[in-house]
């Protein structure tokens, strides 16, 4: 058997020891008419403890009045979502000394999560926001008739597929950070539509491309995503709702072909191919691109003409700021020959796959299962 | 007023059920928790759920294994009920949406569990309790124009008219502190465990028997509170479970010289036999000088046997845990448990339609008896507890809906509840704190009331439950405001701990045999003689009165338990 020590009974004075943590805590009281305010408490807890344990050991000893949800202190369920350090993540998933190691100032700093409105202390508004936005996805299965008698007959892969996105336990941590929602708070953002994705990656389910149409054509929908991978930082789950928002695009326009009116698909391709000819992206490229067809000669359509004044101002803006100059939105920028070289071998192997390869924690795992190191 | 054909307290999967259940039957439902629903704390529940699904497997197989598992005193005919239903049970969880893992020629998967004698449990990876709770919720959201759902309202306490039926509930909206009257033709409580009696424990922080001691409050009888069960995998680091998927997939448990000990308790079903079976031999071997760990007061759970690509689909979540919470990569070395307090398998009494004998209340889920567990819970039978019975106190509550009027509820009972409230805000600081109390009370019960347990022992917790229910009275809280008021319930919530801890202790004194989860080291032996029946408690001015009920014998005669 692996490892096992010839001493294996460990002592006291071999168990890890308390140590003081001090935790700044924003707290909010909507009945006392006051702006929000900071609090500081000291406990004592061993390091590998988590922040929950250290709010709760506050909250018993010094002030029952602070406010967090919370419940299983195993992150299953999902309520005790707030920012640590400017952090989003679960309090009880996060350990003291990890926690003492991102603050600044030798103070563990606890707030509630972002882009929701806070009802007290480190109690946000869930329905608000959060769950609003899951209803809009119809987030129950419309199943495939005729139902059979007896269960569904479906791959074991597609099952396992999308128990990935059931292990979200809705706690809100991507919903926190989501930037493109903050721009955007009609964004459907990413908990609802890996939510979404739970759906569409069901063989049951009988109405997969109504979904991808449905949440392509709606502005607010999968292509109003920016790829920052916030989300897929703050989820404690690994549920990592950005890669399901691009497996739904790559169903919706490889798939089902679904062309939409806020132009994603085709931005998407253009993007593609213009890393795939240049080994770089080239902007001015990219926009009559993405409007006027995926060529050279994408420009002269009517289409790309449009929107290409319908931007002017945002093109003349970025000119005066010198984030573009003429120079280089008329001649790309170029990397050598061998780099370029290697980017289209990169390609090259993709494409030859006869089935498009897709990322799945419960398949084929994290890079954490295969080295020593975590990220 | 809200006025509703059918209310149900608790919406985890047993309160969901039934919320469903109702709805179909085409009663007006409410389901009110004190917890968003997917907080509940079924999203814990691992492993899976039972079903004799398989071609070769038969429903009596499974109710012989339960009754068994159950040491003779879980009721046969409820068993029956719940047996011969699951296989339908799970696959209307299948149409509905559930992930469960499927074989290579797509059919459902079937994984070992303790005390089964075939592999006979459906699963999501090591997620089940949630998966289901998750779907279930899925529904409540299609159902949401049909029911009316009420989420974080705490319930004060249960009403009964002049005839002593159960007609509603008060309850308050802890969002904004305002207190309101529920009617109801008939109440369900679905509000799960009381595992906060100890610490540690398995179960989350919201699992204080309000249920419990809500019913018992009105008169309701207890059943077989005595059993608690003891996980025989929790980390010994915390608390936190640990699936017995885990040992289902080949895990083994060895002692402090790496020895595989099960073969010296159950030769034939080593680690996969019964949890109070398992638990003890944990026990032992730790008692006896063969632990691991801190103090020796562990035990190794070795999953490094099972092939690592099965380990990662399908136990997951404690490949999570192991590395987040005890900083071992459970692929690669032996993690360190603890027997640990998981399930209480008694509860408020009811028939196999969910009723009490209080007209009008019925429970379902771990708040209930039926009693399907007896004085041991086999692993995978809880989720299954939950929907069987949910469903049907939902059916049943609904067709009685049909006949009869609404009632009637005066105002003025909503002012007792706020007056209480007001004066637990309003004490002064002289008294303990609450969380000292809670602790105390954990403690003590987690030491004399546990795997093994003798007359002292149950007499010393059972003085200090007394002693903590007059501390209780006058303990202060900090909070004074109406908005997320977590310290008033906290008040209360002991105050519901604290009954369900004083029925757990009398009924394990009453009790002086050895059977399922109750070891009492005076009394080593079964004694089928004596004790071939349930303790009953109803609430009386002078603590928990004790009376006996027979247990349902249909086809299994009591025999040795030997696995």
């Amino acid at each position: 058997m692996a490892g096992l020590a010839d001493t294996s009974v460990i002592s006291e004075d071999e168990a890890p020891k308390a140590q003081s943590f001090t935790l700044r805590i924003r707290r909010f009281n909507p009945e006392s008419g006051q702006a929000p305010y900071w609090v500081e408490h000291t406990v004592e807890l061993e390091p590998h403890r988590s922040v929950l344990e250290a709010l709760l050991q506050a909250k018993a000893r010094f002030d029952g009045s602070i406010g967090v949800r919370c419940s299983c202190r195993a992150a299953i369920c999902g309520s005790c979502g707030v920012r640590i350090n400017g952090q989003p993540g679960l309090a009880c998933h996060t350990h003291l000394d990890k926690a003492l190691a991102g603050a600044k100032d030798g103070v563990i700093v606890v707030e509630p999560m972002g882009n929701m409105p806070v009802i007290k202390d480190l109690i946000v508004d869930m329905d608000a926001v959060h769950w609003k936005k899951i209803k809009r996805v119809t987030p129950w299965l419309i199943n495939k008739e005729p139902i059979p008698e007896r269960e569904y007959i479906v791959e074991r892969e597609a099952m396992v597929d999308v128990t990935q996105t059931m292990a979200c336990i809705q706690c809100g941590a991507c919903v926190s950070d989501c930037l493109s929602m903050e721009v955007d708070p009609e964004f459907i953002g990413p908990a609802a539509l890996a939510k979404a994705y739970r759906f569409v990656g069901d063989p049951r389910d009988a109405q997969q491309f109504e979904r991808l149409n449905d949440l392509s054509h709606d502005p607010a929908g999968i292509y109003d995503c920016t790829h920052c991978f916030k989300c897929i930082d703050a989820c404690p789950k690994g549920v990592a709702p950005m890669s399901q928002i691009m497996r739904l695009r790559r169903r919706a326009g490889s798939d089902h072909h679904i062309t939409d009116p806020n132009n994603g698909h085709r931005h998407e391709q253009a993007f593609v191919t213009l890393v795939k000819q240049g080994g770089l992206l080239h902007e001015a490229e990219l926009l009559p691109r993405s409007y006027g067809g995926d060529s050279w000669f994408g420009k002269f359509a009517p289409p790309a003409g449009l929107e290409l004044i319908d931007s002017l101002p945002v093109i003349t803006k970025a000119v005066l700021r010198r984030k573009v100059t003429p120079k280089a939105a008329l001649l790309p920028h170029k990397i050598p020959k061998q780099d370029l070289k290697g980017i289209q071998r990169i390609f090259n192997q993709i494409e030859s796959k006869d089935q498009r390869l897709e990322f799945n924690l419960y398949i084929s795992g994290t890079d954490e299962d295969n080295m020593e190191t975590t990220a | 007023m809200p006025a509703h054909d059918v209310l149900i307290i608790g919406a985890g999967l047993a309160g969901q059920r039934a919320a469903l259940a109702a709805a179909d039957a085409g009663a007006t439902v409410a389901i009110l928790s004190k917890v968003h629903p997917v907080r509940s704390h079924s999203v814990a529940a691992a492993g899976g759920i039972n079903a004799a699904i398989a071609q070769d497997d038969d429903w009596r197989s499974h109710a012989y294994d339960t009754v068994k598992g159950s040491d003779f005193i879980g009721d046969q005919d409820a068993i029956e009920v719940m047996c011969r239903e699951a296989p339908e049970e799970v696959l209307h969880l299948e149409h509905i949406g559930v992930t469960f893992h499927r074989n290579e020629t797509g059919n459902l998967d079937l994984r070992a569990f303790g005390g089964a004698s075939m592999k006979r449990t459906a699963y999501v990876a090591d997620i089940t309790g949630q998966a289901i709770l998750h779907v279930l919720y899925e529904q409540l959201m299609k159902y949401h124009q049909r029911l009316d759902s009420y989420e974080e309202w705490f319930t004060t306490s249960l009403i009964q008219d002049e005839d002593g039926a159960c007609v509603g509930c008060v309850a308050r909206d802890i969002r904004t502190g305002r207190m309101e009257i529920f009617r109801a033709k008939n109440v369900i409580l679905a509000s799960g465990g009381a595992g906060q009696c100890f610490k540690p424990t398995t179960n989350g922080l919201i699992c204080t028997g309000d249920g419990i001691a809500q019913a018992y409050r009105i008169g309701a009888p207890l059943m077989d509170m005595e059993m608690i069960q003891y996980h025989p995998t929790t980390l010994a680091e915390n608390g936190f479970l640990i699936t017995e998927g885990a040992r289902g997939e080949g895990a083994h448990l060895l002692n402090s010289k790496g020895e595989r000990f099960m073969e010296k308790y159950a030769p034939n079903k080593m680690e996969l036999a019964s949890r109070d079976v398992v638990s003890r031999a944990e026990q032992t071997e730790i008692n006896e000088g063969r632990g691991v760990g801190l103090d020796g007061q562990g035990i190794y759970l070795d999953i490094t046997v099972v092939p690592k690509r099965r380990v990662l689909e399908a136990l997951r979540e404690i490949v999570n845990i192991g590395k987040d919470f005890a900083g071992v990569d459970i692929t690669a070395e032996p993690i360190i448990i603890q027997p640990g307090q998981h399930y209480i398998m008694g509860g408020v009494k009811t028939d196999v339609d969910g009723r009490t004998p209080v007209d009008g209340l019925y429970a379902a889920g771990e708040v209930a008896c039926v009693s399907v567990h007896g004085g041991n819970r086999l692993g995978a039978n809880s989720l299954l507890d939950t929907l069987i019975f949910g469903r049907r106190s939902g059916e049943h509550a609904a067709e009685r809906a049909r006949s009869m009027p609404m009632p009637k509820i005066p105002d003025s009972r909503l002012r007792q509840d706020e007056l209480w409230i007001d004066s637990i805000i309003s004490r002064d600081k002289s008294g303990r704190r609450i969380s000292e109390i809670k602790e105390e009370l954990g403690t003590a019960m987690n030491r004399n009331v546990a795997v093994f347990r003798e007359e002292k022992g149950l007499q010393t917790a059972l003085e200090t439950v007394q002693r903590l229910q007059e501390e209780a009275k006058t303990s202060y809280i900090d909070d004074r405001g109406t908005v997320f008021n977590q310290d008033v319930l906290g008040a209360i919530e002991l105050g519901y701990m604290l009954d369900c801890a004083e029925s757990i202790v009398t009924a394990a004194i009453e009790r002086t045999e050895s059977r399922g989860a109750q070891f009492r080291t005076d009394y080593p032996e079964r004694n089928d003689e004596e004790w071939l029946k349930h303790i009953d408690l109803v609430k009386s001015s002078d603590g928990p009165k004790v009376s006996y009920s027979p247990v349902t014998i249909t086809q299994w005669q009591p025999e040795e338990r030997k696995y």
